[in-house]
């Protein structure tokens, strides 16, 4: 999942100041398992700026509403009808999403309410890490399902550095050490001998090879 | 005429070889550099110049060994790859054997968010495994990263660095080997202090034959008080350092600690000249480069052989 918290109040409240119809808009997938922009957050949100509005008594009109997705374009157009009535959006979707609903409504602002932050897991209530970095030529075979790109500071291929110590990272005492983890799920498998090679630079060029990645597949286009 | 790594022809002849480090101001004055020189020259074979190490602004590791290559000593190049990607870090390479500096040290380097620049992107293009792999290629191949062939190769002695305090210790000696398997001629290792912790890397090392296929130098830093001790124990992640020899230091008069520090020193590199499979020290003091000269004496170091 995507992962996400919401920017200060103050900073939304800055962004939004020139604006006097509002619509605050949620989604409700990876930022709603992430607690930071689903259906519950978006109405915190409006009521709270309803409420900020009111003490300073601005004439405002803040209303909300959450789709599905707000990355996918057959649930942006069902903004269509209501999109007219206000003269920005204040979204609660990921940048993937703030983005989306920009290019479908060109002549209205977006504005994000949420720091997108990264892909990762939600490890338990009120807990998400980060564990994927998207690189685009996945090895977590190698490294017995546990990514050092993602999970080790240094995004060692050969690790782990000088710092591991009690399987806790150099960086953060709070922090398991990505390598130690690496070595005791290969040795469980019997296949710590897979350690011994080298493994040689990683090819970045498929992450940021040639400017922002697009998937085309022809088998899924009509 | 051609530069010659003088730490290379000691070692293959069989000295114990010293070496020492030496960090680069935080400034752009060339004089401290050239000071620091001085104060080492003739009591080391080579010196070790840091690569803005724990992530502080200071001048380049390059720029300070040409200065001491200039003031004829045999600087060792530290070359980390937090701060560059495999394009500058190929042609820093090329530019250093350009101007005569013979030995590079190969690292990972201190985390950024150690530093006084937090808020800067940590590069980790390569790993310091894939950086020694790279250099060696580059030297012996004559090609880069890719497959392209270099005009002329760079002449460079490679070194790595090994630290057998950290863990997972049995991890610790695959390591070594993956290090020596992709590049590297000479190790340096971080402070010992736990000297039975470091005698049980090397025997493990001996075992798998590792100490005949590369020279290990072990790292030593004089302790200037027990506060240092206790901050490098508590606070730098992968420095052992028994509690005994807290309490060595705590038990003399603080005009004494500075002489215990040094005394323990000469204790660590007299049992490492003694232990086999080490072929070498590597004193890291640190801005206290004035002690390194008697360090060295009262190991029964000095003179240094003449090459």
């Amino acid at each position: 999942m995507i992962t996400a918290e919401q920017k200060p109040m103050d900073e939304i409240r800055r962004m939004i100041a020139p604006y006097k119809r509002i619509l605050v808009l949620g989604c409700a997938s990876c930022v709603a398992e992430c607690a930071a922009g689903g259906e519950k957050e978006t109405a915190m949100l409006a009521s709270a700026l309803r409420m900020a509005a009111r003490m300073e008594k601005q004439e405002v009109e803040i209303e909300e509403k959450t789709i599905d997705r707000q990355c996918v374009n057959e649930f942006i157009v069902l903004l269509d009808d209501i999109v007219d009535q206000y003269d920005t959006i204040l979204s609660l979707g990921c940048g993937a999403g703030v983005q989306a609903v920009g290019d479908m409504f060109p002549e209205i602002p977006v504005i994000p309410a949420l720091n997108t932050e990264f892909l990762g897991e939600t490890k338990n209530q009120g807990v998400w890490v980060e564990n994927c970095l998207g690189c685009g030529d996945c090895m977590l075979y190698y490294f017995g399902g546990i990514c050092p790109l993602a999970r080790c500071p240094k995004q060692l291929l050969n690790g782990p550095c000088g710092g591991s110590v009690n399987g806790k990272c150099e960086i953060n005492p709070d922090l398991d050490c990505a390598w130690q983890l690496i070595i005791d799920r290969l040795s469980r498998f019997g296949a710590l001998d897979r350690l011994e090679e080298i493994y040689p630079p990683k090819d970045w060029s498929k992450k940021q090879g040639s400017g922002p990645r697009k998937i085309v597949r022809e088998d899924q286009q009509e | 005429m051609k530069a010659m790594s003088r730490l290379k022809q000691i070692l293959e002849r069989g000295e114990f070889a010293v070496t020492a480090e030496c960090g680069p101001p935080k400034g752009a004055d060339p004089e401290v550099i050239i000071k620091k020189g001085k104060i080492l020259r003739g009591s080391v074979d080579a010196v070790n110049v840091t690569d803005n190490q724990t992530a502080i602004v200071r001048m380049s590791s390059l720029a300070a060994c040409s200065l001491l290559e200039r003031a004829g000593l045999d600087p060792v190049l530290q070359m980390v790859v937090r701060d560059r990607n495999r394009i500058a870090l190929q042609s820093d390479i090329l530019g250093a054997s350009a101007i005569g500096i013979r030995n590079l040290l190969c690292l990972s380097g201190d985390h950024q968010c150690f530093g006084n620049q937090p808020q800067t992107v940590g590069v980790f293009d390569l790993d310091s495994i894939q950086f020694l792999q790279a250099v060696k290629r580059m030297r012996d191949e004559g090609t880069i990263i890719g497959g392209d062939e270099l005009s002329a190769p760079p002449d460079l002695f490679i070194g790595a660095a090994a630290n057998p305090f950290a863990d997972p210790l049995a991890f610790r000696v695959i390591r070594l080997a993956k290090k020596i398997t992709a590049g590297a001629d000479f190790i340096q290792t971080q402070c010992i202090y736990n000297l039975d912790r470091f005698e049980s890397w090397i025997s493990m090392a001996m075992d798998k034959g590792l100490p005949e296929k590369v020279y290990i130098l072990g790292g030593v830093t004089p302790l200037k008080s027990p506060g240092m001790a206790r901050y490098m124990k508590t606070r730098v992640s992968g420095i052992d350092i028994p509690d005994e020899m807290i309490e060595r230091m705590e038990g003399v008069p603080k005009d004494k600690q500075r002489e215990e520090g040094i005394r323990i020193c000469v204790e660590t590199i007299l049992r490492l000249k003694e232990m086999p499979g080490v072929k070498g020290v590597h004193i890291m003091a640190i801005e206290w480069e004035d002690a390194v000269g008697e360090i060295v004496e009262r190991a029964g170091l000095l003179p240094r052989p003449g090459i």
